[in-house]
């Protein structure tokens, strides 16, 4: 950061990426609505959304690659909303990785450094410590089709960071990948990221991968931006409907608001600490499975929030079980609950088993029909 | 919801960098020579078949002075009316239609000592004395000597006239039947012996596949003329097997159908072939599982899934039949067809209007069949699925021998009218001296230009396929890849897609309207080679664009986003990675136009010159005269030319695979 900025840096820190009222149109299909958004230096974005939400469009706009309808982007102060690729300041990593087939290792990742007028030694330095960055130092002389999938997504990110890019974008990068070597991948990009310290927005459509690498989660649908937080801020205090069904398992509940927060689900009371919307208006109440909580019936004088249930369902997933609660006070609606093995059996959690619930305030959020 | 008045903040107006500057100009460029070379001729060819010539006899005065002074002013008009010379239909003529004066004043003698005066009533109307054209309204005195030498010229009018009495002609309009008669009766033949032959290649286990393969691609290394010079020596009325002609002549529809056959043969099998390849063997077992008997899978799998290769095939033979001018020309003797019928108009009559109305008329069933054949192209496509599974024909003795046989007697027939081409080239003088010679080689003793036709077909052909290759691969990846300008990419499309419906007698024509106008600007390349190969080119632009298409759609979307993104010009990714990977393709663009520069007739015959004869025009115009061994004789030297050239391009390609596809191997 320039000298000349240090004064107003202690009052109020300057977004790294400024993005204002972006609207993105095909034709007469409006695939970004009016998105803005900041994003701080050194920071981890994932745009997290199903497809056809617009998150790769909000990247391509990012990268000039489609430039957006209307609205502006600054990138470290500059404006370069009208820009091509080539006059930003970015790396960019595809899904397809997109390596140049007919030229070696080496020489994609030297791709960028050619023509910026250093010598042979120096660019050929620069590309080993960037395959060494990636672990491929000994791959250098093959070609891309003589790599593993992961492999060449590793390349494909050396190449990206070559030229010291400012911004780096990656559009859903692990997709291709299997499993096991995705997880792997996860861990390494975000150690990169971290010890590059370099601004990285990235693409997906995986919640995991989401909640795994990123400092800051966009969650996007129909081409806004539904809640942006951190990973646990979006798996705990979900801000609508939509990003609570998204992320995470969610157990949804019709119910109508009483006063104080009290939430009234066909006669049964329950208190909730979130709620939005006047009395009596009727919505869904959410919890989390694992949020749900077998109690013995005896404790139940101290708790509020309780509910008896039968376990219709007892499904063992090894390190806990899920369960299928319903209840006749619920109607059609079941509840799905994460008990661990332990309490399982100390509560002797069957299949058949009448047991009582709690469902703590904390964790249950009321949304209003409409919002 | 895409009201752009709700948009809270102001539109953004991309800025063109300077890659996106440098590929416009490139697309305008290419797309500019297509309006030259292809849109501009075209449309003068139009307006010609609207434009009518007729003498205006009320437009001209006349004084005469035969000794007592200048006598009224009257028009020719007057003095046609008193002669009765000319009839209103004969004042009816073409551009360069001529009237003398002289023709309707009585008793005129050129040794009498009257004196004429001659004017145009307004000026602009035209009249010649010798070869000095008048156009001006003022008097122009001559002597009864000179007088006879002035003739009027003709006013141009644009209508339908020339359709009327195209139509109004039997012995013009009939060519339309009989050239669908043709190209149907051949679609028909052909579709069936091909289909046949790709399925024994696809679906049988027979010997020799690669081989027959190789025989069957052999006629498209020969100009079309070829085949009917060998069937006037096997059937001809002196043919080596004249007897089984029976009372028929091999001059007519039957000449013309055998030998179209003989042409059309390896185009058909291609498309069929890959029609066929592209089925998916898990159908077969499925059909197979479910205890469908041979024929009914044939009938409910083979044919279904081949459907759109066959329709496609079935236009694109329709289509080389109906436009083919050299086989008719050779063996169609008193049979008329289309393609003719301009060369008759144009080079017999030199009525230009007339070939042009000729060459609209070919144009429609040319754009229909075009059409089709696109339409069906498309679907092809999206028949094939990344999951389908390639089909592995099992052993079945009978069935393969059923089929070695009809591939033996197909690829036998295909060689032997190669054969009878080559022995009545060796021969002296069929059928009364049969020893062997090379005087039939001695071409410049004979009509056509000698062996520096064939010389200057060679240097056609590698011009053509090195100027055509960068000029169709840079326009492709150019309409391709160049981001946004969807207008400007449209119209390079439309212009790219053209020339495969335009048949090669309506280009060449369209070439003479365009290019030998004195006042276009281009003019200087009439008669050149230059406009030769341009003409080739611009004739065989689609093909080749589509083969670069093909091949560029398969490089990865996001090359350019990514060479953009690490700030390296997209001519450095164009050198670097796109022309190395789709060096297969492009050294198939460069081969399929060597090869069609080296048999065209059609496109060339008009605008060849006596500097720049070529071998394919010297075979048509020794035939005419007679010469029919030399024009065997030259035609093997066409297959032979390219015969080489398709050894040096699989060699070529071989070394080059080796050398720089080296990354494609795991």
């Amino acid at each position: 950061m320039g000298d000349g900025e240090m004064g107003e840096k202690s009052d109020r820190k300057q977004a790294f990426l400024q993005v204002r009222n972006l609207t993105k149109m095909f034709g007469s299909f409006t695939a970004l609505k009016d998105i803005s958004l900041d994003v701080a230096e050194k920071e981890f974005i994932c745009f997290l959304g199903p497809s056809g939400c617009g998150k790769t469009t909000f990247l391509r706009a990012i990268a000039g690659l489609d430039i957006q309808t209307a609205g502006t982007i600054k990138q470290a102060g500059k404006d370069i909303s009208n820009l091509p690729p080539a006059e930003r300041d970015f790396g960019i990593v595809f899904q397809s990785y997109a390596l140049f087939p007919n030229l070696t290792v080496n020489r994609n990742v030297a791709y960028g450094l050619e023509s910026a007028g250093e010598g042979k030694e120096t660019i050929s330095a620069r590309v080993n410590e960037l395959l060494e960055l990636v672990g491929l130092a000994d791959q250098g002389d093959k070609y891309p089709a003589q790599l593993s999938g992961g492999q060449q997504q590793r390349i494909a990110l050396a190449r990206a960071l070559a030229t010291s890019p400012g911004l780096l974008l990656l559009d859903e990068p692990l997709s291709a990948l299997d499993a096991r070597v995705r997880t792997h991948l996860r861990r390494e990009i975000k150690t990169l990221q971290e010890d590059l310290g370099i601004t990285t927005i990235m693409v997906t459509h995986d919640q995991e991968e989401a909640l795994t690498m990123a400092d800051k989660i966009v969650v996007m649908n129909h081409g806004t931006i539904e809640q942006v937080g951190t990973p646990l801020e979006i798996y705990r205090e979900p801000a609508t409907l939509f990003v609570a069904d998204f992320v995470g398992e969610m157990n949804q509940i019709p119910a109508v608001l009483g006063t104080k927060g009290t939430v009234n689900i066909n006669g049964i009371s329950l208190q909730c600490n979130s709620f939005k919307g006047k009395k009596g208006s009727s919505g869904i109440v959410t919890i989390r499975p694992e949020d749900i909580v077998p109690i013995k019936k005896s404790a139940a004088a101290k708790t509020k929030n309780i509910m008896d249930v039968t376990i219709s369902e007892m499904e063992f997933l090894g390190s806990f079980w899920r369960a299928t609660l319903s209840s006749k006070k619920l109607g059609d609606t079941s509840l799905i609950a994460d008990f661990s093995a332990n309490a399982a059996r100390r509560l002797s959690l069957v299949e058949g088993a009448s047991i009582r619930i709690e469902l703590p305030q904390d964790a249950l959020r009321f949304y209003e029909d409409g919002a | 919801m895409a009201d752009t008045s709700t948009l809270s903040a102001p539109r953004i107006k991309p800025k063109v960098g300077r890659d996106d500057r440098i590929m416009r100009a490139f697309i305008l460029v290419i797309g500019l020579y297509l309006v030259v070379t292809l849109a501009l001729p075209l449309y003068t060819m139009l307006s010609k078949s609207f434009n009518t010539y007729s003498f205006d006899l009320t437009r001209f005065e006349i004084q005469i002075d035969k000794g007592d002074g200048w006598g009224e002013t009257i028009t020719p008009q007057t003095l046609n009316e008193a002669t009765g010379k000319y009839k209103p239909e004969d004042l009816k003529t073409s551009s360069d239609g001529r009237l003398s004066v002289v023709s309707m004043i009585e008793g005129f003698s050129f040794r009498a000592k009257t004196l004429y005066r001659l004017r145009n009533i307004e000026a602009g109307g035209a009249f010649l004395s010798g070869s000095e054209r008048v156009t001006d309204s003022e008097w122009h005195e001559y002597t009864s000597n000179e007088f006879r030498r002035v003739v009027l010229k003709p006013v141009k009018a644009t209508g339908l006239d020339n359709f009327v009495q195209y139509f109004s002609n039997p012995s013009l309009f009939n060519s339309i039947f009989n050239s669908l008669f043709i190209a149907i009766t051949t679609t028909i033949i052909t579709i069936t012996l091909a289909f046949t032959f790709a399925y024994a290649l696809a679906r049988s286990r027979m010997r020799y596949k690669g081989l027959f393969r190789v025989i069957a691609m052999a006629p498209i290394l020969v100009p079309s003329l070829l085949p009917g010079i060998a069937l006037v020596y096997l059937f001809g009325r002196q043919g080596m097997l004249h007897d089984l002609m029976g009372d028929q002549s091999i001059y007519g529809p039957i000449g013309i159908i055998a030998g179209s056959v003989f042409f059309t043969f390896p185009h058909a099998m291609i498309i069929i072939q890959t029609a066929l390849s592209i089925s998916d063997a898990r159908l077969f077992e499925a059909s197979d599982v479910l205890g469908a008997s041979k024929t009914k899978t044939f009938f409910t799998v083979t044919l279904p899934g081949a459907r759109y290769g066959l329709i496609s095939a079935s236009f694109v033979v329709f289509n080389l039949v109906i436009t083919d001018f050299g086989l008719p020309k050779v063996i169609g003797g008193q049979f008329n067809v289309l393609a003719v019928d301009i060369y008759k108009q144009v080079i017999g009559q030199q009525n230009f209007e007339m070939g042009a109305v000729v060459s609209v008329v070919l144009l429609i069933p040319a754009l229909l069949a075009f059409s089709i054949d696109r339409i069906m192209q498309k679907k092809q496509v999206a028949l094939l699925s990344s999951r389908s599974v390639p089909y592995e024909p099992k052993v079945n003795k009978r069935f393969d021998r059923i089929m070695f046989s009809y591939a033996l007697l197909v690829g036998g027939l295909i060689v032997g009218t190669l054969a009878v081409c080559q022995y009545a080239a060796l021969i002296k003088f069929w059928p009364y001296d049969l020893t062997l010679s090379l005087t039939n080689y001695d071409f410049d003793v004979m009509d056509g230009g000698g062996w520096g036709s064939f010389y200057n077909s060679i240097k056609l052909a590698i011009m053509v396929a090195i100027i055509g290759t960068v000029v169709v691969f840079t326009g492709a990846y150019m309409v391709e890849k160049a981001p946004g300008f969807g207008l400007g990419r449209g119209i390079f499309q439309f212009l790219a897609m053209l020339p495969m419906a335009i048949p090669g007698m309506v280009l060449g024509l369209a070439y003479i309207f365009f290019f030998n106008n004195p006042d276009n600007p281009f003019n200087f390349i009439y008669g050149t080679l230059a406009i030769l190969v341009i003409c080739t080119v611009t004739h065989f632009y689609t093909v080749s664009h589509l083969t670069a298409l093909t091949a560029l759609k398969q490089m990865d979307k996001e090359f350019e986003s990514v060479s953009a993104s690490l700030k390296q010009p997209f001519y450095k990714l164009f050198s670097r990675v796109t022309v190395p990977v789709c060096l297969p393709a492009i050294l198939d663009i460069s081969i399929y136009l060597f090869v069609n520069a080296m048999t065209t007739v059609s496109a060339l015959i008009f605008i060849y010159s006596p500097d720049t004869t070529l071998a394919s025009v010297a075979m048509l115009n020794m035939d005419d005269a007679g010469d029919i061994a030399p024009a065997a004789a030259m035609g093997m030297m066409i297959f032979y030319a390219n015969s080489l050239a398709r050894l040096i391009h699989h060699f070529a390609s071989k070394g080059l695979y080796a050398k720089t596809q080296a990354w494609r191997k795991r």
